[in-house]
């Protein structure tokens, strides 16, 4: 049970920076997940932690005690490979006990965590059986356990449910969250799908390029993105950018997203936005701030037509496809209230959920 | 598996007996061993003819009239004669079993060892060493045995090693280690990093992940090299030719080339009865260990 600092930490493979000076806390049992594209430096991250790469330079503490020097067999941290990595000439039982065994632990106490862990993952009736005759979910279970048993100061996985279907990835993603209810350990959790980090973490870490764009709650990220990187990254289907200029009329601002398209901004923002009169910016909405037309007296509704070009049916809503300028944009609308394609329809659009990014700095202002 | 047949009933309503063998693939099964016969027969003949001589009298071998494919009686005196008049059994057989234990305790140990540096450790040039080691490998004997008279003249100024198995005990690894490396070398790029990983942070060192988590995935592939290094190392010829003549020292098959043939005359049934018992050792270690070569130990260490 520890935090976990990085400070100004690099990694070179020969000439190209795979990551490139983070500064990271990690709290005592929280659950982190490292988010982002593949090769922005998140696995490697999760490898310096796991003390299976070498750092370039910065320092790595575990508890209160940097572990840049440290071997990995000394750094009481276990991790939950992609492929699992099961030991295929092992038993279940023998798979997760090797770690107790190697570290001199009694034979009764391996026995009760084994059989603790395994009650845990609901794997009780595998424990004779050898890898190759589980499926892939019972494999994953038995890494899991794998790890709990032998209770270490901090849990890495790496990616490990893109191995699984999708639907016994939802499964399994409710199972590691109550597992972490009940285990209380710190977490790190690298993973490319933003739904799993979303889902599972108390903070969340995007990375991007070998950079950290932002931390924070999942709320945080999904509500106030810093960067354009971000607003792009969280959120699916992802948010609309479109490219609008900001005029000042009467007192207000408003954003001109077309010729025949302005939206007045929210009175509170007018200070934020004031600098940017006169500037081409990049307008963001989700698409759920973007409705089939509905009464309203909030006075940050504004309603528009636009013409349809393609319906996506999700069920519980219908993703709308429309132009704005020359853009297009994704809205959502109840099933019922939507025209069908080619005709016109009415939608009301949020503005109080929207973001203005400089596109020089790609910064959300 | 349960002996009583479950029957299914599949989407066409018809039932399906699920422990019967369906006729086309007994069909299937039975042309694919008749397609095999000519293949057992052209692969067990030499050992047959080995046989089927080694147990006639000198009469029968060298009787043209009578076919030589098999034999009227159970003779033993080539037997009895490799016994009493040379020395195959209490001298040949035990050098090359000597030599051959040693041999391949040696390669495979340096070689495994080597195999996995090559494979895993990222140090400067370890491509290059690599194939320097397969080139190695690639340079005939009939190169370097003269060489190595003199690296075994050499030694044996201090210690005396020429004409014993030892000169073979030292000169055999010269290639034999590069083949074991090679071989080895791809099979543990096989075996995947994750696990051996995994071994590190549940507490072992390089070595402690080595002997307890990648040699027994790389059972399959050590087998092999002990294998290929048992075969070699039995039925070497020219080192054991040329770096031995004291006749106590020989293995068997120098031992049976030099004193089994006199000039133009060949011993015909003691050679074929010398041949037929030396390679009865391979052919056994072949037939217990080939479900080891195939056994894909590594299934479900990874998805």
């Amino acid at each position: 049970m520890a935090e976990i600092q990085l400070r100004d930490l690099w990694k070179y493979y020969d000439d190209v920076a795979a990551v490139r000076g983070i500064n990271l806390d990690i709290e005592h049992n929280e659950f982190i997940a490292l988010v982002g594209p593949s090769g922005c430096g998140k696995t490697t991250t999760l490898r310096m932690i796991a003390g299976l790469e070498d750092i370039t330079a910065g320092d790595i503490s575990v508890g209160d005690r940097i572990v840049n020097e440290v071997a990995p067999k000394d750094r009481d941290i276990a991790m939950v490979f992609q492929n699992y990595a099961l030991y295929p000439h092992m038993s279940v039982f023998q798979n997760m006990s090797f770690g107790l065994k190697l570290r001199k632990t009694a034979k009764e106490e391996i026995e009760r965590r084994v059989n603790l862990a395994a009650e845990i993952l609901n794997i009780e009736e595998l424990l004779e059986r050898r890898p190759k005759q589980l499926s892939g979910g019972q494999r994953q279970r038995v890494a899991m356990g794998r790890a709990i048993v032998r209770d270490p100061q901090v849990f890495l996985f790496d990616e490990p449910l893109s191995n699984l279907d999708a639907k016994l990835r939802v499964q399994m993603r409710t199972e590691i969250k109550k597992i972490h209810q009940r285990v209380k350990t710190t977490v790190v959790y690298v993973t490319h799908d933003q739904v799993e980090a979303m889902t599972l973490a108390d903070r969340i870490v995007v990375m991007n390029e070998g950079v950290i764009e932002q931390v924070g709650s999942p709320e945080e990220m999904y509500d106030a993105p810093e960067t354009l990187f971000v607003a792009a990254f969280i959120g699916s289907p992802s948010m609309n950018f479109i490219p609008c200029r900001v005029e000042a009329n009467n007192g207000g601002l408003s954003v001109r997203l077309s010729d025949d398209l302005t939206f007045p901004v929210p009175g509170d923002r007018n200070d934020r936005y004031g600098s940017c009169v006169g500037k081409e910016m990049l307008f963001g909405i989700r698409p759920e701030h973007i409705t089939d037309k509905r009464p309203h007296t909030d006075p940050t509704h504004h309603d528009f037509t636009s013409d349809v070009i393609v319906l996506e049916p999700m069920g519980i809503d219908t993703m709308v496809f429309i132009n704005i300028g020359e853009t297009e944009i994704t809205t959502r609308s109840r099933p019922r209230a939507v025209s069908q394609v080619g005709e016109t329809m009415d939608f009301t659009i949020d503005m109080a959920h929207m973001h203005l990014i400089d596109p020089e700095t790609e910064k959300v202002l | 598996m349960s002996s009583d047949t479950t029957t299914l009933t599949g989407s066409t309503g018809r039932e399906v007996g699920v422990n019967k063998v369906p006729i086309w693939r007994r069909r299937k099964a039975a042309a694919n061993y008749i397609a095999l016969l000519p293949y057992v027969f052209f692969a067990l003949f030499p050992f047959y003819i080995m046989g089927i001589t080694s147990i006639k009298t000198d009469e029968e071998i060298n009787n043209l009239g009578q076919s030589p494919f098999w034999a009227t009686g159970i003779a033993t005196e080539h037997y009895v004669y490799l016994a009493n008049n040379t020395s195959f059994f209490n001298h040949w057989f035990v050098n090359t079993l000597i030599v051959t234990v040693a041999v391949t305790i040696i390669s495979v140990s340096i070689g495994t060892l080597a195999a996995y540096a090559l494979a895993r450790l990222r140090f400067r040039g370890v491509e290059v060493f690599g194939v320097a080691v397969f080139i190695t490998y690639l340079i005939p004997q009939t190169l370097l045995f003269i060489p190595l008279i003199d690296v075994i003249n050499t030694i044996d100024e201090v210690v005396p090693i020429r004409d014993t198995y030892w000169s073979l005990i030292l000169t055999y690894p010269t290639f034999l280690i590069p083949f074991v490396t090679w071989l080895l070398m791809g099979y543990f790029k096989t075996i995947p990093v994750e696990v051996e990983e995994c071994a590190y942070l549940d507490g072992c060192s390089r070595l402690g992940a080595l002997i307890r988590v990648v040699l027994p995935m790389a059972i399959p592939g050590i087998m092999c090299a002990i294998l290929f290094s048992i075969t070699l190392s039995w039925n070497e010829l020219l080192y054991s030719l040329v770096f031995i003549q004291n006749e106590t020292a020989k293995t068997i098959s120098v031992g049976v080339i030099t004193e089994l043939i006199r000039g133009d005359i060949y011993y015909w049934g003691s050679l074929m009865a010398a041949c037929f018992i030396g390679a009865l050792p391979i052919i056994m270690i072949y037939g217990f260990f080939m479900d080891y070569f195939t056994s894909g130990l590594t299934a479900g260490a990874i998805k």
